[in-house]
């Protein structure tokens, strides 16, 4: 009994002391291959919506990032937007004007005016996007990992500052999706090599340290790292990263409450979160450690793209 | 064959076979099915499972599953409540016979061919045989109901200790007959919106849509189902427990209206949701706030009770804090149901009423998969809560003494309370941690709440098999059972909450 007792001291001594997350550190560059400024056509069309798989037309053809935003695209913009104004730092938030949307008084509907909204807060454990007074750097290594601790309005900002716009969700499905009603991006199954979820980590693990969050864009595109074996798991228009990693904004607007929803689930999910329509959703000023992007561009003229018939 | 007759007739006919041949078949769903999420798929254990049993998942259909899962599991709980409540709540024999009938038949078919075609192809004959057992179990309520008829001649009673009205009418019968009556409405309610399936209603879980604005009156009615079912359950178990402790006295006879009102108002509220949900929330409350009320009272009179009776058996007249405390703790077993009635208050009715104070203001603004884990964990426990309490009375039927009666009842309160402690904390670690920082709580609350399940799995993998291998006795326990095959109903103790020992 002694023994037992003594036991189960140590094994709840070795998870009290397990080693807590350090955001300045930085970790191995790993080049995976993938172009994170590449786009991927996708025409115009129907596809199968949802769990439910409701037959659902886009009329248009538009382009779409075939990996998220990483950070050193979005310190770019960073540097940019601050220099020309685009951008003000407030202390130690960024913040970007926003034209505000029309309240229709729901009943749990968020208010939002026009004004200048949260970018991101400097210095912010989990960013690893720092600020020297002068320009705008990456913690070494995370250059190609997908920026996190964004708000939709940070994502919304960075596609409008260079003519682009963030997906519907409509638009994300198709791309992830393609013309079946496969389940992941890349087929009906998931392995853990195959996304960045939870049952990856203790393969990452050793790669990226203890508490790596985030595995660089494309990362799971059938290379193999220093004996990490991965499996592609690009969607049938080539995206990257649709399934697992980091959630990531959708541009629409949900009348009466004006949340935001992502898509994709993110390394803290168990699989079922990275099902093709699983999606998660929060107020446009929320960011985390798992939350962020990827842009679209095309022609929506012809108002939004729903033949919606089952 | 007389061997086979023998035991069969102490599992199928026997009250206390029957609820151990429920809670039997609820561990072992458990301990298969609980394989499948959870830390045991990044342990592989999955997989194996799959691989042992031929089990089909496709991701498209892991709600239809779960949904069939855990309608499983809930008509075994109905089913061991039913048997309880056709034992200590007089009717005729012929109608408790036919009652057990045809709630075993009917949980047993609907629990295999349930699981059978949500995990192991979808044969839709098997589908039908599942919702024939529904049927059967509906069945079952209604003779349960009509057994329960409480304006009978025959059921009036003249102990004035005991609530009842100025003509004898049992008000506690009353209440069981509310409550059952509430319950096959309540199961109509979503058995109607459950025909719907494939004939444009599709399946959903509830956690899942709960920021959709604008839900149709299906979806609406689906999640009123789950709620009142769940809370119907809590409700049959607070009045078996009532029972089974022999409540009575001034408590017993204002809680028992409280509950009856409490459960028609809340029954409404549920069933208003549909066509007036703005308000249905607040009806709902109010109904909630008597049946709490009640269960405290219960509460109170049973831990009076305990004390007293513990006291009298020492043959102490007077006694100070610490022995009236001792006293209380004596009996775990019995103490525990009502302290996890208590404690319910912590982890699920009290956070349930923050979260809807401040949903607004801190839920609403966490991503939804945030609020997920709390509604999730908020359900988890209370149907948790529930299942400690039914096990708590089983271990008494079973006639557990001495100190692994103590080892018991402690085991399984400090074990479930620390795994509820846990996932209490897991589930609200956002109002104090951010994501970055949450790793040694995230760390931290899954042990403790491992620990404590695993306790008091290995507790009653034990009790269990205890039972398993006193079967194969020629004179076991199940001898002596059968022999008695109904539940103790003692209406003997003098206490009625009104005399306390100093």
């Amino acid at each position: 009994m002694k023994k037992l007792i003594l036991l189960i001291v140590l094994i709840i001594g070795l998870i009290g002391c397990s080693a807590e997350y350090d955001a300045s550190k930085s970790v191995e560059f790993i080049d995976t291959g993938v172009d994170s400024e590449a786009w991927a056509m996708i025409p115009a069309g129907s596809f199968l919506k949802g769990q439910h798989a409701h037959e659902t037309l886009i009329h248009y053809d538009y382009e779409i990032m075939i990996t998220d935003v990483t950070n050193a695209q979005f310190v770019r913009f960073l540097n940019e937007a601050l220099a020309d104004s685009s951008i003000k730092l407030d202390s130690d938030t960024l913040l970007v004007h926003y034209n505000g949307e029309p309240f229709e008084n729901g009943r749990h509907e968020f208010e939002f005016g026009p004004g200048a909204q949260r970018v991101m807060n400097l210095g912010e454990d989990g960013s690893r996007i720092y600020y020297d007074g002068k320009k705008f750097s990456v913690v070494g290594g995370f250059e190609n990992h997908p920026v996190v601790m964004v708000t939709w309005f940070a994502a919304n900002a960075y596609a409008q500052y260079y003519g682009w716009r963030l997906p519907t969700e409509n638009e994300w499905e198709k791309a992830a999706r393609g013309d079946d009603n496969r389940n992941y991006p890349w087929g009906n199954e998931i392995h853990r090599n195959q996304a960045n979820y939870i049952s990856s980590h203790t393969l990452f693990d050793r790669l990226f340290g203890h508490y790596a969050i985030t595995t660089p864009v494309g990362f799971y595109n059938g290379r193999t790292y220093d004996g990490y074996e991965t499996l592609d798991q690009k969607s049938p228009y080539g995206l990257y990263d649709m399934a697992g990693n980091v959630w990531q904004w959708m541009g629409d607007d949900k009348h009466q409450t004006h949340l935001r929803y992502m898509r994709g689930g993110c390394q803290a999910n168990y699989e079922y979160n990275l099902r093709i329509w699983s999606d998660n959703n929060a107020g446009p000023d929320h960011y985390g450690i798992n939350i962020g992007f990827r842009c679209v561009r095309g022609d929506m003229s012809h108002g939004e793209h729903v033949g919606h018939h089952h | 064959m007389n061997w086979f007759l023998k035991r069969y007739q102490y599992l199928f006919q026997s009250t206390k076979g029957l609820v151990l041949m429920a809670i039997a078949m609820i561990s072992l769903v458990a301990a298969v099915w609980g394989t499948l999420s959870g830390p045991m798929v990044e342990w592989g254990v999955r997989d194996i499972t799959v691989k042992l049993t031929g089990m089909e998942l496709n991701p498209l259909e892991r709600e239809g599953r779960i949904i069939l899962l855990y309608h499983t599991i809930a008509m075994a709980v109905l089913a061991i409540e039913v048997y309880l409540i056709t034992s200590i709540v007089k009717m005729k024999k012929h109608q408790q016979a036919n009652i057990n009938a045809l709630i075993t038949f009917g949980y047993l078919i609907t629990m295999v061919f349930g699981l059978w075609f949500g995990y192991f192809g979808h044969d839709f004959v098997f589908h039908g045989l599942y919702l024939f057992g529904l049927s059967l179990i509906f069945f079952a309520g209604i003779q349960l109901t009509v057994a329960l008829w409480p304006w009978s001649k025959e059921y009036r009673i003249s102990d004035n200790e005991y609530a009842h009205s100025k003509k004898g009418t049992d008000i506690e019968r009353v209440a069981f007959f509310v409550m059952a009556l509430a319950t096959l409405g309540s199961a109509a309610f979503g058995a109607v919106s459950g025909s719907y399936w494939g004939n444009g209603h599709e399946t959903f879980l509830a956690e899942d849509i709960i920021r959709v604005p604008h839900k149709t009156p299906i979806q609406l009615a689906i999640i009123g189902h789950l709620h009142i079912m769940l809370t119907l359950i809590a409700i049959a178990i607070t009045l078996i427990i009532g029972r089974w402790l022999d409540f009575k006295g001034i408590f017993h006879k204002i809680a028992m209206r409280l509950m009856i009102v409490g459960t028609i108002v809340i029954t409404l509220g549920v069933w208003a949701v549909v066509p007036f949900e703005p308000i249905a929330h607040t009806i709902i409350y109010c109904g909630s706030v008597l049946v709490m009320l009640a269960a405290l009272f219960l509460v109170i009179f049973g831990w009076r009770k305990l004390i007293h009776d513990r006291l009298a058996e020492q043959g102490l007249e007077k006694a100070g804090l610490g022995k009236r405390l001792a006293a209380l703790f004596h009996d775990p077993l019995k103490f525990g149901p009502l302290w996890q009635m208590v404690f319910m208050n912590f982890t699920v009715s009290g956070v349930g009423i923050f979260m809807a104070i401040k949903l607004d203001e801190i839920f609403r603004v966490w991503p939804a998969r945030e609020e997920r884990i709390s509604l999730t964990g908020h359900w988890h426990i209370l149907s948790a809560i529930i299942a400690t309490i039914i096990l708590m009375y089983f271990a008494d039927i079973c006639g557990l003494k001495g100190k692994v009666r103590k080892w018991f009842g402690w085991t399984l309160i400090i074990g479930s309370d620390i795994a509820f402690v846990s996932m209490t904390i897991f589930a609200m670690k956002r109002l104090f941690l951010s994501e970055i920082h949450q790793q040694q709580v995230v760390s931290w609350t899954m042990l403790g709440a491992d620990i404590g399940l695993a306790a008091v799995l290995i507790i009653l993998a034990l009790l269990l098999l205890w039972r398993l291998f006193d079967l194969f006795k020629g004179e076991g326990n199940w001898s002596s059972d059968l022999k008695q095959p109904e539940l103790d109903v003692r209406r003997t103790s003098k206490f009625t909450g009104e005399e306390v020992t100093s």
